[in-house]
């Protein structure tokens, strides 16, 4: 059992936990995730390890309540355990000095992309965090993206906040005003991941996304988690998560992305029957 | 009259495809003692040497037959930690049967039918073992699968202090991700796995040797041997398009997801399966069959196995094949998937296939198929199920690049004692020897708890004076 030392409710849709793991504390980096199954009836997913504290033993974790078991998970309280919790999992981010980094990240992407910006800073680049959201309710860890990044741009969808529009426009701006980065890294939804890659390519800047796919295990057991890379099969789990985003196969991914679409609604009608419309909003 | 070799009951065919229950239901003790009084007791016992966990096969036999299956029950355990488990899976007619002085006239004893009858028999409960010695060193096992839980309990027994980490969060390995519910009840497993935890053995799940600790900090923390019982969990694909289709797993996806995640009992447990209408299951081995077998449990009208060799290459147990075909599974002998077809929404529809016909032996001394120009074919699917095999699990040996690799990622090992190239490590199971059998591999941990035991004695006893 791995308990919650820690929740808070960031936004409608997502809530930020402190989990005691001491091992993952100890070991864990930027790009590093856990798989976890909240139950006994659970699913194992995965999630991006955030932010560690190795001296309290403790992991952070930002979940978006999407379907059943993130909506399980969203529903613990400070006090309670998740039942099983594995990692960390996933090679690490790349971390080197190249220069100018912009990390991109969209929605709970955010939350993922923090770990990145902060070691990528940690390795003496400047780094840009550009970060969007649907509008400024669902903006998360602004404080926390505002301390670790060189510099930061917020962009909303329907400018309720920040600069009207999507994380490429402030990306698109930056090159034309000559600041072009020496590498991006975007992590988020994969429209988003994909538009970032194709909006490099032609300027060759080197760009690393970190792929979602559907996952079960996370060891390397399954091949669930398989994309195609550069023409080659590859498991996200081990081999990734980070991949060359201008060799990544983006219309497979979001194909299987969907394989479960029918079931994952009919799971989430029997929970959400089951707990009465608990969600608290 | 001489008394034929006893069989068990099964549930008929029609009515198992429609559950998961387990399908032969063990012998009646009548059944077990008539079966019991048909070995010959030999004084040599050549059966013994078919057996890899080094059971004493005719004393357990005659204690069955002799009514007292306790005592049987209690023979089994001497030597095997998981009789319930063997009994069940082990191919018998490779193992002991098959050197039984009785197999010559056709019939061997159904000792592996009597070893599932003894360890199944609810008695009191047996002794626990002393508990180990404070002085005794400790030592760490790496996965929890037939091997590694073998090795546990062996060096436990010798008194050492065993820790077993294992990825997953439940323990047995392929136990419980891959070999089916109607094969091998969980429930047999995990009773099984808790008898080895009497015995002093400490599991702790969710632990990623490698990832979530290393090596080297487990003999830090005082560890002071580590057997390696990792297993060979990687799936191989063949490689042909349209293999990332929605539609296609590999048989450790699918078996994982119904098996460990219990999908098939979805949505009261969370994890969703494909149910296909049509399945197509690629491969001739075990896997094969329990992929096979289980999309008909999950509901599939028709599902056929694609083999590229005859049947008398397949690998599977002849009892699995027999099952599968009761149960209505096609067999399409000599057949090669060559690519699977999208039905133009990313989903598959149809695998192309190519006919073969057996030419000339192969390295592997069977006949290599050879395929038949312009025999190409299509079969309708909307599930494929890959169970071409799997190769060693890497996610260990990636972390320690000082450990000797072999052929296609195994770990090196002495045969005889376990011993890797790295000092202290010991391996076995299917991360050495490639993916083969549950009494292999517990063979192996048997050798290495051996081999781990000799190894620490050089270093504990000291010399007198
Ligand atoms: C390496 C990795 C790191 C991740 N990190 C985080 C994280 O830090 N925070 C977070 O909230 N989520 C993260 N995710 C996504 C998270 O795993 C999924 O949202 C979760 O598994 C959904 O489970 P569910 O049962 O709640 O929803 P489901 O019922 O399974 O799905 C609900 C909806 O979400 C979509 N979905 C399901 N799985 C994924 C996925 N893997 N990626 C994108 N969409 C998905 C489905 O298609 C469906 O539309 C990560 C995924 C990966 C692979
Ligand atoms: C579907 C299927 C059906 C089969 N049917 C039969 C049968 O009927 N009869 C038979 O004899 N054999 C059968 N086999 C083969 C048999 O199951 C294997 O040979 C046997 O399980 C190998 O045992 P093992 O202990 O070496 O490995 P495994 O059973 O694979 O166990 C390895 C364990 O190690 C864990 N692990 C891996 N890496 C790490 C790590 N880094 N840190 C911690 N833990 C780790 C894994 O999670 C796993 O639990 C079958 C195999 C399959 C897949
Ligand atoms: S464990 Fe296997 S080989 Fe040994 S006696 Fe039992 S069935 Fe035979
Ligand atoms: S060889 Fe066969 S008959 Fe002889 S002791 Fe063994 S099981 Fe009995
Ligand atoms: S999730 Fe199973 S191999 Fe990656």
């Amino acid at each position: 059992m791995y308990r919650i030392v820690e929740k808070n409710r960031l936004t409608p849709e997502a809530v930020f936990l402190r989990v005691e793991a001491p091992r993952i504390a100890r070991r864990r980096k930027a790009g590093q995730f856990v798989v976890l199954r909240v139950d006994e009836q659970g699913e194992r997913i995965p999630l991006t390890i955030v932010g560690s504290d190795p001296e309290a033993g403790t992991v952070t974790l930002v979940v978006q309540e999407v379907g059943t078991s993130t909506r399980k998970l969203g529903r613990l309280k400070a006090g309670e355990a998740i039942l099983d919790l594995t990692g960390p999992l996933g090679h690490p981010t790349e971390v080197k000095k190249w220069g100018r980094v912009a990390c991109l990240a969209g929605g709970i992407g955010t939350a993922e992309v923090l770990p990145v910006v902060e070691a990528v800073r940690a390795a003496g680049n400047t780094t840009l965090a550009i970060v969007g959201a649907r509008s400024r309710e669902l903006l998360i860890l602004e404080e926390e993206m505002r301390a670790a990044a060189d510099g930061l741009y917020i962009t909303t969808d329907d400018g309720s906040y920040g600069r009207h529009g999507v994380v490429t426009d402030v990306l698109l701006a930056l090159i034309n005003d000559g600041a072009v980065p020496d590498r991006v890294y975007a992590i988020g939804p994969v429209p988003m991941m994909k538009a970032v890659a194709d909006l490099t390519r032609p300027y060759n800047i080197p760009t690393v996304v970190s792929l979602n796919a559907l996952m079960v295990d996370g060891t390397g057991m399954c091949g669930c988690c398989r994309v195609t890379v550069g023409g080659e099969t590859k498991f996200t789990c081990v081999e990734g998560p980070d991949f060359d985003g201008h060799q990544v196969d983006f219309a497979e991914l979001v194909q299987r992305q969907k394989i479960y679409l029918g079931q994952e609604k009919s799971s989430l009608e029997k929970f959400e029957e089951s707990c009465g419309g608990c969600r608290i909003r | 009259m001489k008394t034929p070799r006893q069989k068990m009951a099964e549930q008929d065919p029609q009515v198992r495809i429609s559950n998961f229950n387990e399908v032969p239901s063990g012998f009646t003790p009548e059944q077990a003692q008539k079966e019991a009084a048909r070995c010959l007791q030999c004084k040599n016992a050549p059966c013994r040497s078919g057996c890899p966990v080094e059971i004493d096969i005719p004393a357990f036999i005659l204690a069955i037959k002799e009514g007292d299956f306790a005592a049987a029950r209690e023979k089994l355990l001497e030597t095997n930690s998981l009789p319930a488990v063997c009994g069940r899976v082990c191919p018998q007619e490779d193992q002991c049967e098959k050197v039984c002085v009785l197999a010559k006239k056709g019939e061997p004893v159904a000792i592996g039918t009597l070893e599932r009858f003894a360890a199944d028999w609810e008695g009191e409960e047996p002794p626990s073992p002393p508990a180990a010695g404070p002085e005794k060193a400790k030592v760490a096992v790496i996965g929890a699968g037939p091997a590694g839980l073998t090795a546990a309990a062996d060096l436990a027994r010798m008194g050492y202090r065993v820790t077993i980490f294992e990825a997953l969060h439940q323990p047995g390995g392929v136990l419980v991700y891959g070999i089916p519910e109607f094969r091998l009840p969980k429930s047999i497993v995990f009773a099984e796995v808790e008898k080895v935890k009497k015995m002093g053995v400490k599991l702790e799940l969710n632990q990623v040797v490698g990832a979530t600790l290393s090596l080297e900090e487990l003999f830090e923390s005082g560890f002071q041997a580590v057997f390696v019982g990792t297993g060979a969990g990687l799936p191989r694909f063949m490689g042909i398009p349209g293999e990332n289709l929605n539609g296609a797993y590999s048989a450790n996806e699918y078996l994982t997801r119904v098996n460990l995640m219990k999908a098939y009992r979805f949505p009261e447990y969370d994890t969703p399966v494909i149910r296909g209408k049509k399945v197509g299951v690629i491969g001739g081995g075990n896997v094969a069959m329990d992929s096979a077998r289980t999309a008909l449990r999950l509901g599939a009208e028709e599902v056929s196995i694609v083999y590229r060799r005859s049947r008398a290459e397949a690998p599977a147990r002849i009892e699995e094949v027999h099952h599968a075909e009761q149960e209505g599974v096609v067999f399409r002998f000599l057949t090669l998937p060559l690519r699977y077809l999208d039905d133009g929404k990313g989903w598959m529809e149809g695998m192309e296939c190519q006919k073969m016909e057996l030419g000339e032996p192969d390295d592997s001394g069977r006949r290599r198929p050879v395929p038949i120009e312009g025999s190409e074919f299509t079969i309708d699917c909307d599930l494929a199920v890959v169970a071409i095999g799997n190769d060693p699990n890497p996610l260990l040996p990636r972390a320690l690049p000082e450990l000797k690799l072999g052929w296609k990622g195994t770990i090196e090992t002495d045969p005889e004692t376990g011993a890797t190239s790295i000092p202290g490590v010991f391996a076995g199971g299917d991360i050495a020897t490639g993916a083969a059998t549950v009494i292999e591999a517990m063979g192996a941990g048997k050798k290495a708890a051996r081999g781990i035991d000799r190894y620490l004695s050089r270093y504990t006893i000291s010399p007198r004076g």
